[in-house]
């Protein structure tokens, strides 16, 4: 636990970088903290490791006051990650990996093998062990500046905005890999970003800090959606904060209809059992029958002629976003749940979704619906017509980003087919 | 050529306290020594400025000035004030000549080692010996060996003009040459020190090689 | 020397005119190689940026150049250019110049910043416009840097051709030399040495006017 009490830097030309800020950062979980620049996010997080040393106040690493230890001990026991990585250009990467095992004395022989096990589980091909930082891409060297950081095994990790200078592609991976890392491991990590989206994807708990260093809101990302304290907490948030907080809505308590087919509409499954697509009624094949061809959810084969495009969700591990998100990509309007290798388990429809989202929305009161014209139905359905109790302004922009919101290892919610 | 053929075909050349092999081990000896001792000043006071960062406008302008010292005046001034007899009144304006360029280069080397690369060391739990001696010091040794041979370079060159003034070393064959109008003698002595010149320079090739981690070099470019 | 004054101030007042001359004399010696140095450097340098397979050899050739003892290239010269004259000291000082400013105005074209030049090329510069428009001033600070260290070791290697019967203020030194008197000897020195830092200030000048968005940051 890393405790703040009342801590504020200031500089000597008086500005207030960090103001009076008092939070917990609980052991074994990830705190975020974010807001915009000039918020004092990373000059917090530089005070726990005393790169920079508060003016007042305290910080508290289980208990005992940062201040009272010697400023490379304290650092040799928390890791730090930042946004360049910082590799040493002149050490191969499995001497990087391994700079504090070897400042710490371990033997050289134990600190590489910790270094190649690191690797590895960074998800890095040990063969580049043997190179210098420069022969790596941008997303490997952010991997082995993880890895570095983790190799004396420090129950705490300080994160300085580590993916904020790759692409948006490798950003996602790296981010699903800290996650799953995070779930093996379970450190004390506190994540500084800028970048909100990040926040509520990574955070258990997410601190929204404003300019002048004081602390706006301290939830949890699900709360901080729901209820924002203010309208600067608001703003930051952005849009479609509806839509995102139904990424912490399990879609487990969804009502699943095992029959493939529903009024109008029929699923067609390939020989494993896996949805390929959606067939008006009028077409030939019977509903249900398998078809003599393999397709899969990613939608790397091409459908059956006839077959129209669906959307497909895991109720036992996605969320309702992924569900709504599923529904919106078919022309029945029904999600296709599926189970955890992609095979038909039964159809959403949209009463039945619309149930869920109520229920979600029960939970916290939503505002209603601005305009019931801009919801979900304009996909072009029957069934389901009351309109979403969540969506607020936006909604029907809302499933464009879907599946890489979802959280959580293999949330690879809905996706499009044909 | 012809000059250099009588020069280099004369036995008398290669024996006796006046043969090549003799005038070159005094040069190589006496500029070995001035580098040395350029080392030990320079090299100590670069890090430390390039690492804290204290003291470096007045050190960098001091040593740009430094530059501008006329080594002949200084050689004829301190012989002249304190006589002939050993070699330190020539160490003198070669210590003087060499210190700028090993002083200045180790300390842009230090100084200029990305700023998130220190973080990312002291971040760690380096300390500041540590900061500046296994990440500063590496990543900068391109720039510090480039000052180093800069100075040697410039040292090996000056170094005849030691021969004014008496001393030994390579310059004798040219400022005596010149004296006596033997011109075999001061081409030859000229293309004596050219090639230990470049000799030097092959010698700093080599321990770039070493000295310099290839993780370093196919990043910095020489300046 | 017992009782004979390190300097006499009476020598300087009597031989001023003299002083004078030397001083115009190795003025010209020095400044003249380093802005021909320049003015060379610039296309040598041009070319080795745009065709790297250039630099290397350049830059090689150069070192070479570099590490040639003064003294020895004058007395080489001395029957192409003759003794005593002011071309056998300014060719070398030249030549020792470009080795210093090749690099540098290579290194300062490529100081250039890739989104900068790609931004020039993408409002429809042309090549000719870009490189006096655009990469040339902000290759400025680097070459001038060059052109200081450039400067300052010329002035400071003019009086080597004193040896050879033309090194304007050298010629102090082998005069006290051979007279066994200090005032010269150290008359000279103080004045190469005023007139390099006097030099190094007049270009530090240049670059601040040169470059006033470089002056923001300098100070901070």
């Amino acid at each position: 636990m890393i405790t703040f009490e009342g801590v504020t830097k200031r500089y000597g030309d008086g500005t207030v970088a960090v103001d009076n800020l008092s939070l917990r950062v609980p052991t074994g979980a990830v705190t975020v903290f974010v807001g915009p620049s000039g918020c004092g996010k990373t000059t917090s997080l530089r005070m726990i490791n005393r790169m920079i040393e508060a003016s007042s106040g305290r910080i508290l690493l289980d208990g005992r006051d940062v201040r009272e230890i010697d400023p490379p001990t304290l650092r040799r026991g928390i890791g730090y990650v930042i946004q360049q990585a910082g590799l040493f250009p002149h050490r191969k990467i499995v001497d990087n990996v391994a700079t504090v095992p070897y400042l710490l004395g371990w033997d050289k022989k134990k600190a590489r093998a910790r270094a190649m096990e690191l690797l590895e589980r960074v998800g890095l091909d040990t063969k580049l062990a043997g190179r210098y930082p420069f022969q790596l891409s941008g997303g490997q060297q952010q991997r082995v500046g993880v890895a570095r950081a983790l190799a004396a095994d420090p129950p705490v990790l300080l994160m300085d905005e580590p993916f904020s200078a790759v692409d948006p592609v490798v950003r996602t991976s790296l981010q699903d890999e800290l996650l799953r890392l995070q779930a093996e491991l379970h450190k004390t990590i506190v994540f500084v970003t800028h970048d909100i989206d990040e926040a509520i994807k990574l955070g258990d708990t997410v601190a929204v800090l404003r300019v002048g260093g004081r602390l706006a809101q301290i939830a949890d990302p699900a709360t901080l959606l729901s209820r924002p304290e203010d309208d600067f907490v608001e703003g930051f948030l952005g849009r479609d904060r509806g839509i995102r907080r139904l990424s912490f809505v399990p879609a487990s308590g969804v009502a699943v209809r095992s029959e493939p087919h529903v009024p109008g509409w029929n699923v067609v499954l390939d020989g494993d059992g896996r949805p390929l697509g959606w067939r008006p009624d009028d077409a030939a094949t019977p509903s249900g029958a398998p078809v003599n061809r393999t397709g899969s959810r990613d939608g790397s084969a091409p459908a059956p002629d006839g077959v129209l495009p669906f959307g497909a969700f895991d109720p036992a591990k996605d969320s309702l976003r992924a569900a709504l998100d599923a529904a919106l990509l078919a022309p029945s309007g029904c999600a296709i749940a599926v189970d955890g290798a992609g095979r038909f388990q039964g159809i959403v429809t949209r009463e039945a979704l619309d149930r869920a989202l109520l229920q979600a929305g029960g939970a916290e009161p939503a505002r209603p619906a601005g305009s019931g014209s801009s919801t979900p139905r304009e996909v072009g359905d029957e069934a389901g017509n009351s309109g979403s109790g969540v969506s607020d302004r936006s909604s029907a922009t809302g499933g464009s980003d879907g599946p890489s919101s979802s959280r959580g290892p293999g949330g690879d919610g809905a996706a499009a087919h044909g | 050529m012809n000059w250099l053929i009588d020069f280099f075909g004369d036995p008398a050349n290669w024996s006796g306290p006046d043969g090549i092999p003799v005038r070159l081990l005094e040069h190589v000896e006496f500029s070995a020594v001035a580098l040395l001792l350029s080392m030990l000043v320079a090299i100590p006071l670069g890090l430390l400025i390039g690492h804290t960062g204290r003291g470096a406008v007045l050190v960098v302008i001091a040593a740009n000035a430094a530059r501008a010292l006329p080594t002949l005046g200084l050689v004829v001034l301190i012989v002249l004030l304190v006589g002939v007899g050993t070699t330190w009144p020539v160490l003198v304006p070669l210590v003087a000549l060499a210190v700028p360029p090993i002083l200045v280069n180790t300390y842009e080397g230090v100084r200029g080692v990305d700023e998130d690369l220190r973080d990312a060391a002291y971040g760690m739990g380096l300390r500041g010996g540590q900061v500046l001696f296994r990440v500063q010091v590496p990543v900068a040794m391109p720039l510090i060996l480039l000052g180093l041979r800069i100075a040697a370079i410039q040292v090996v060159a000056t170094a005849t003009v030691a021969a004014y003034v008496g001393l030994g070393g390579l310059g004798r064959y040219i400022i005596d040459g010149l004296a006596t109008k033997d011109f075999p003698s001061t081409i030859g002595g000229a293309v004596l020190v050219a090639l230990l010149a470049l000799a030097v320079q092959l010698c700093f090739t080599l321990l770039q090689r070493v000295l310099v981690s290839p993780g370093v070099s196919r990043r910095t470019r020489l300046r | 020397m017992g009782e004979e004054p390190l300097i006499r101030w009476a020598w300087i007042g009597r031989n001023w005119p003299q002083i004078e001359g030397m001083l115009v004399d190795h003025v010209v010696m020095a400044l003249v190689p380093a802005l021909l140095g320049l003015l060379v450097a610039l296309p040598l340098g041009l070319a080795s940026a745009r065709w790297r397979v250039l630099y290397q050899p350049t830059v090689s050739l150069m070192n070479v150049v570099y590490s040639l003892p003064s003294l020895a290239v004058f007395i080489v010269l001395i029957p192409l250019t003759g003794l005593a004259e002011r071309t056998t000291v300014i060719i070398p000082l030249t030549f020792y110049s470009l080795a210093v400013l090749i690099p540098a105005v290579v290194d300062g074209l490529e100081s250039v910043p890739d989104h900068v030049r790609q931004s020039a090329v993408a409002m429809g510069f042309g090549p000719m416009r870009r490189l006096l428009q655009v990469e040339l001033p902000i290759a400025v600070p680097v070459v001038l840097a060059g052109l200081r260290v450039a400067t300052v070791s010329s002035i400071s290697l003019v009086s080597v051709g004193a040896l050879i019967g033309r090194g304007g203020l050298g010629y102090l030194f082998i005069d006290g030399w051979q007279r066994q008197f200090p005032t010269p000897i150290i008359v000279g020195i103080v004045l190469v040495v005023v007139l390099a830092v006097l030099a190094d200030g007049l270009l530090v000048l240049a670059q601040r006017l040169l470059t006033p968005w470089a002056r923001a940051r300098r100070t901070a």
